[in-house]
């Protein structure tokens, strides 16, 4: 028997074993029958997964001419056999779509065995009840427009904002209640995190835990909203969104030079620009009348996409390529669709056509650009394109951190005083034209009227901003949410549509929608909103119930422990040991990386064949300024789940992997700092408990508990020991890093203290959001 | 207390797996990774527990050569003496038949064919022509199934290599060593279950692009780890200098105890697996400088794959760790060669290229089937597109270039449950159309998963929305190419 056997079926007993024994819960929910079976919750789910493929709304490719995604298609008699329909409401032995679910033969009963899907029994249970109850079937949640409801019930004493009431709710009604509030350590750490990407150093720690005013908090969190640094926080998950990078991306891969974009999205959620301004200026800045520089810099978001520099391409395809990445961009950034599956065919689940795809595509298919504007270090900065000189720089463009007087290209978007006719691309072939189409968007959203929005991309964000459109102030709310309760609403924070997941607490993402367009799409309002909440304020300590019932944290019972992304693990270590520059912005910076990566990828063209590391303060500078160089990103970034920046991304991994301990353990900026924090306290008075409390509060960001002061300072005391059997080992760690420290003493304490704080680097908590 | 870990980590695999429906057996794959421990044998037992193939695979694991820059099929497999017969004459339309061109030739307007430089042979019982610039390939004819009409969609070698990797043009999706790590797991547990080498060899190169070893979608854990040929054949593993490995034993020791310590406070389970984490890591310290030292090997190893396999970095000695990898269990070996891009200078670059990968590529089989691992491992050797049968430039006798061609080209694959000494496939007597058994890259995909037990359509992954597979929605497995 082969080996792959041998041990598959097991694996998958033991695997099924341990779900049913330990997770009854989770089970009991799965499989209960509600009294009122409702479309969107429960139906929808399946009939999108199993039968949409085929009986949705691809018209193509639609199956016995079916379709099962709106009630006149299921409720119609079949063409062949008048006395046949797919669904009779009120009674499932009449409907066919119900009676090929339950057929024992295999060659009638749907969906059909070469699918490789099923549908489960209670699923089957389900459908039958539906079908019993009439078969209602309702608009997508998603396309309905938000409306508030009121706030139920909830323990007052406990809520704190609206948003607790909801939450609350929803866990009386699963038999949760809320933790208690987390620790004034844990909730500073967390907090700043959150707001800053940065811990708390330890004068922020004394202050606050000093500050016993009823108020304490909302200072800290209003100090923290005003810091610079909020905005590099805020920016950072926008620059994954918007698939921002240094260098162009295929092949060749030359340098770019679009930090100054970058540097005003951090200006932008610093200035507090409404999410309105910051998304108009962002798709449509250039058509304003006299639009500023600042406008036309903010367009830079639809030029980020990749720009091939291949030899001998041809041109159309590559043009046409960046007209699709912006147009998925788009959908998925603003509107959390998936419209590049309409890009070849209408999309099989959502209501979006293959002409609406090109539709959407034509407000993107207007640039004067080309697809090979030239070949490597062509140009950094491909037409349209806009320079930015030190004069811009002095009087509006402020924000940008130019470090010389040369001026700088970006690329900005156009559009062309004649208009580019837009055709469908027959199976998305880029030479394969179909019909002429018009500016348009899938009117299952929101119709789109060209005269009243205006028939460029300035109506589109008109459109997006309609207050009768269902998406755009949700699909923000949600991805906010995610980015501090580590889980979206939606938890598929790039996917809204049918094939999304449901929203957990469905009336809370309604409220805060309507919420945020109420008060002027006011991004730091609704940061604080959130950050402010009881739900937010819970420890995060996991009890056994929650663990059992609740293992994911749905329902919120308290608050989600999260590993920091890999920007932040960086900016954690460099800001506790006090080696962080805190510059903002500026052009990228290559810090230490593994020898050879660069190298040995190269097509051997290109200014950036080699890599030449920055040095002095330039090494120091928080994880967004790495230099992203597409084809190679990056290591220590890619390992902790950063984004390759290929193409818009959403959402990141959270992964856990040996590599991420060989990071932590080995790569020379946590031992650098290590040093730095060591050699600095060696020059301190004081004793060796009080370095060693103070370097744990610094990188943990709380007091250590008695028995972790002994573990610390038992290693501690090995670690001398063996210093001072071989006093060279003292001398090869003290020369880690570029950093000099003046008077520093290399002595077998200071070695001990520089491997006690790595140790203390390497610990769990040292990279987790508490 | 460490069952109650493993416990929880269970109902969160368990979770995974199910959350991700049609994708059992990559559910059950991840689960195990994320739990080195979970399932191991015994004490004693070196191997990580196994996904769940669909059927009785043929391979188990796959070593890609990947001749990056596409090697002109008329130099190596696909012999047409008609083209030395034509030479200087242009290539009939009737022939090209609208075949779309590269911007490099799209300007020329004459394409005169030539012919090939070099000879070819009849090798083994098969018969099979191979050009005289690999003899050693061509020795071993017997236990290779060589594919002389693959064809791809791609005209450039970024999207052709992406495609040929991932399936897709575009798109950020996993490649295939990433599928293969998510479907069936590692073999074993000190070592990545997808490995990356990269060489270059001496002619015209094009680069490589990490997207090609991308997890994409997938899990970070499946991204291809690149070895290396510097002091670190993994980023970050050894420890500097002043750290030895008793103190690397005590700091982690200690760190145990005190997220140990965490763990009373805050009852995540993850410290449990993050613990697991940083012992996998120590565990790879130790094992992968061993087997990545290759000035251990013996004489007839040296011999075989010639003295450049001691050249750190060099093909040679990249082709001989993948062995080495490849036998202590890992799933997918992928080896980037760059240089095969001859748009001029071929004859001289060619035989460059040649000389360097011949010789190894061939002892790679040899040395596999001595230690009979060759039933068991699939070996791939081939590039991403094949090269026109006209002159890109000005053509001489003895000089010429090709540009790009998509339509029809040649790998070979031998052992892992190919047909050995097979020639599959017929293109023209030009070369340049496939006229029987065509092999489209998604045919291609789906074969070799198959080889390693696994049913192209039901290995999918959910993202947003959409399930996807290493052969998008085409693909079909080819029997023909099957022992």
């Amino acid at each position: 028997m082969p080996k792959l056997f041998r041990y598959g079926l097991p694996i998958v007993l033991l695997i099924l074993g341990a779900y049913y024994y330990f997770s009854p819960s989770e089970n009991a929910i799965d499989n209960s029958i509600p009294e009122v079976v409702d479309y969107n919750y429960h139906i929808r789910p399946i009939l999108s997964d199993r039968c949409f493929k085929c009986h949705g709304p691809d018209a193509n490719k639609r199956k016995a001419n079916l379709r099962l995604d709106t009630p006149e298609g299921a409720y119609a008699a079949f063409k062949d056999n008048k006395a046949m329909h797919a669904i009779v409401a009120g009674n499932p032995n009449a409907s066919d779509a119900y009676l090929r679910l339950i057929t024992k033969d295999t060659s009638q009963r749907m969906p059909p065995m070469n699918s490789h899907l099923t549908v489960s029994v209670h699923e089957i249970e389900l459908i039958e009840k539906w079908i019993k109850q009439g078969a209602v079937y309702k608009p997508h949640w998603a396309f309905i427009k938000p409306v508030q409801s009121t706030l139920p019930e909830a323990d007052k004493d406990w809520a704190r904002s609206p948003i607790d009431y909801f939450v609350y709710a929803k866990m009386e009604e699963k038999g949760l209640s809320p933790s208690e509030e987390a620790t004034k350590e844990q909730l500073l750490k967390r907090v700043s995190l959150d707001l800053t990407g940065l811990p708390p150093g330890l004068d922020m720690q004394d202050r606050f835990l000093q500050d016993n005013s009823e108020k304490a908090y909302e200072k800290m969190v209003d100090e923290l909203l005003a810091s610079k640094h909020y905005g590099e926080k805020m920016a950072t998950p926008w620059l994954d969104l918007a698939r921002y990078a240094d260098s162009h991306g295929y092949q060749d891969d030359g340098l770019r030079t679009m930090w100054p974009w970058r540097d005003w999205v951090i200006h932008a959620f610093n200035s507090n620009y409404s999410y309105a301004k910051f998304l108009t200026w962002q798709l449509a800045g250039d058509l304003f009348p006299k639009p500023t520089k600042e406008m036309l810099l903010a367009t830079g978001f639809n030029r980020n996409h990749k720009i091939t520099q291949e030899g001998g391409v041809i041109d159309e395809e590559y043009r046409v390529e960046y007209v699709n990445d912006r147009t998925n961009t788009f959908s998925k950034s603003f509107l959390a669709l998936t419209f590049e599956c309409a890009r070849c065919h209408d999309h099989k689940y959502d209501p979006i056509s293959q002409k609406d795809y090109y539709s959407t595509f034509a407000f993107f298919n207007q640039v004067p650009e080309k697809g090979l504007f030239g070949t490597i270090d062509a140009s950094f900065a491909d037409p349209p394109n806009m320079s930015i000189s030190t004069k811009d720089v002095k009087a509006i463009l402020k924000f940008i951190n130019k470090k010389d007087t040369s001026s700088v290209d970006v690329m900005i978007m156009a559009d062309s005083t004649h208009r580019r006719p837009t055709y469908v691309l027959s199976r998305g072939n880029y030479d394969m034209h179909g019909a002429e189409v018009t500016m348009g968007l899938p009117k299952s959203i929101l119709p789109f009227d060209g005269k009243k929005y205006g028939q460029n991309r300035l109506g589109l964000a008109r459109w997006l901003l309609d207050k009768n459109n269902p998406l755009t102030a949700r699909v923000f709310v949600n991805r906010i949410w995610a980015q501090i309760f580590g889980r979206g609403i939606v938890k598929t924070v790039g996917d809204f549509g049918m094939q999304g997941e449901l929203p957990t607490h469905p009336e809370l993402l309604d409220w805060l929608a309507v919420d945020f367009q109420k008060n002027g799409w006011n991004i730091k309002r609704l940061v604080k909103q959130l950050v402010m909440s009881a739900t937010y304020r819970q420890s995060s300590t996991l009890t056994k119930n929650a663990l059992k019932t609740d293992p994911e944290n749905i329902y919120l019972s308290r608050m989600s422990r999260i590993r920091i992304p890999a920007e932040q693990i960086r900016d954690q270590v460099l800001a506790s040991s006090g080696l962080l520059n805190r510059e903002i912005g500026g052009p990228s910076v290559k810090t230490y990386q593994p020898k050879g990566l660069w190298e040995v990828a190269t097509s051997g063209r290109g200014s950036l064949m080699n890599y030449i590391q920055d040095h002095n303060q330039d090494l120091y500078r928080r994880g967004m300024y790495v230099f992203i160089k597409r084809t190679v990103p990056p290591p220590s970034m890619l390992i902790f789940d950063a984004s390759n920046r290929d193409q818009c991304e959403v959402q990141r991994g959270r992964t856990n992997t040996p590599l991420q301990a060989l990071v932590m353990m080995n790569d020379p900026h946590v031992l650098e700092s290590a040093r730095i924090m060591a050699s600095k306290l060696s020059q301190e008075q004081g004793n060796l408990e009080n370095k060693i409390k103070q370097s744990f509060r610094k990188i943990i960001c709380r007091n250590p508990s008695k028995k972790e002061m002994d573990l610390l300072t038992i290693y501690y005391q090995q670690e001398e020991e063996s210093f001072k059997k071989s006093p060279q080992k003292v001398q090869k760690l003290m020369k880690i890093g570029e950093y000099k420290l003046e008077k520093a003493r290399n002595t077998s304490a200071t070695a001990a203290l520089m491997l006690t704080i790595q140790l203390i680097y390497n610990m769990e908590e040292a990279i987790m959001r508490v | 207390m460490e069952n109650e870990f493993l416990k929880n980590r269970l109902n969160i695999t368990r979770r995974h797996f199910f959350g991700q429906a049609a994708a059992g057996i990559g559910g059950l794959a991840l689960g195990s990774l994320l739990v080195p421990d979970l399932f191991k044998g015994g004490e004693s037992s070196q191997a990580m527990p196994l996904g769940l193939a669909h059927f009785a695979p043929k391979a188990k694991r796959v070593i890609y050569l990947c001749q990056n820059g596409a090697p002109s099929q008329y130099e190596s497999f696909d012999h047409k003496p008609l083209l030395n017969k034509m030479a200087g004459t242009d290539l009939p339309e009737s022939i090209r038949g609208g075949q779309r061109l590269t911007g490099m030739t799209a300007s020329q307007d004459k394409f005169p064919l030539v012919g090939s430089f070099y000879g070819f042979k009849q090798y083994g019982k098969s018969g099979a022509f191979v050009s005289d610039l690999f003899p050693h390939i061509g020795s071993i004819a017997d236990d290779l199934c060589i594919i002389r009409t693959m064809n791809t969609d791609a005209i450039n070698h970024d999207p052709a290599l992406t495609f040929l990797q991932t399936g897709a043009q575009v798109g950020n999706r996993p490649s295939m060593g990433a599928w293969m790590s998510y479907g069936l797991g590692s073999e074993n547990k000190n070592l990545p279950a997808f490995c990356v080498l990269l060489s270059r060899g001496r002619g015209n190169g094009q680069g490589v692009y990490s997207k090609l070893w991308t997890n994409g979608f997938l899990d970070s854990t499946h991204q291809g780890v690149v070895f290396s040929s510097s002091e670190d054949p993994i980023l970050y593993l050894n420890d500097v200098e002043g750290i030895d490995k008793a103190g690397r034993r005590r700091m982690l020791d200690q760190l145990a105890e005190l997220n140990h310590e965490g763990f009373q406070e805050n009852k995540d389970p993850e410290v449990e697996a993050k613990v697991q984490q940083y012992e996998m890591a120590y565990r790879m310290q130790t094992a992968v400088p061993e087997l990545t030292d290759l000035s251990k090997e013996p004489d007839y190893i040296v011999k075989m794959y010639g003295p450049e396999c001691l050249v750190p970095g060099t093909y040679a000695a990249n082709v001989l760790l993948a062995r080495k990898l490849s036998e202590s269990g890992v799933r997918f070996v992928q080896i980037y060669h760059q240089g095969w891009d001859s748009h001029g200078n071929l004859p001289k670059e060619m035989a460059m290229q040649a000389q360097d990968v011949d010789r190894s590529s061939a002892a790679l089989i040899t040395d596999l089937k001595q230690r009979g691992l060759l039933d068991e491992t699939l070996v791939i050797w081939g590039g991403e597109f094949g090269r026109t049968n006209y002159c890109q430039g000005q053509y001489t006798l003895d000089n010429y270039g090709r540009d790009h061609h998509p339509r029809a080209y040649s790998i070979f694959m031998a052992g892992g449950g190919v047909k050995p000494g097979t020639v599959y496939g017929e293109t023209d007597e030009f070369g340049y159309n496939v006229i029987k058994d065509p092999v489209h890259i998604h045919d291609f995909h789906a074969t070799v998963q198959h080889l390693m037990g696994i049913n192209h359509e039901q290995l999918t992954y959910k993202h947003l929305g959409r399930r996807y597979r290493l052969t998008d929605v085409a693909g079909n497995v080819l029997p023909g190419l099957i022992a």
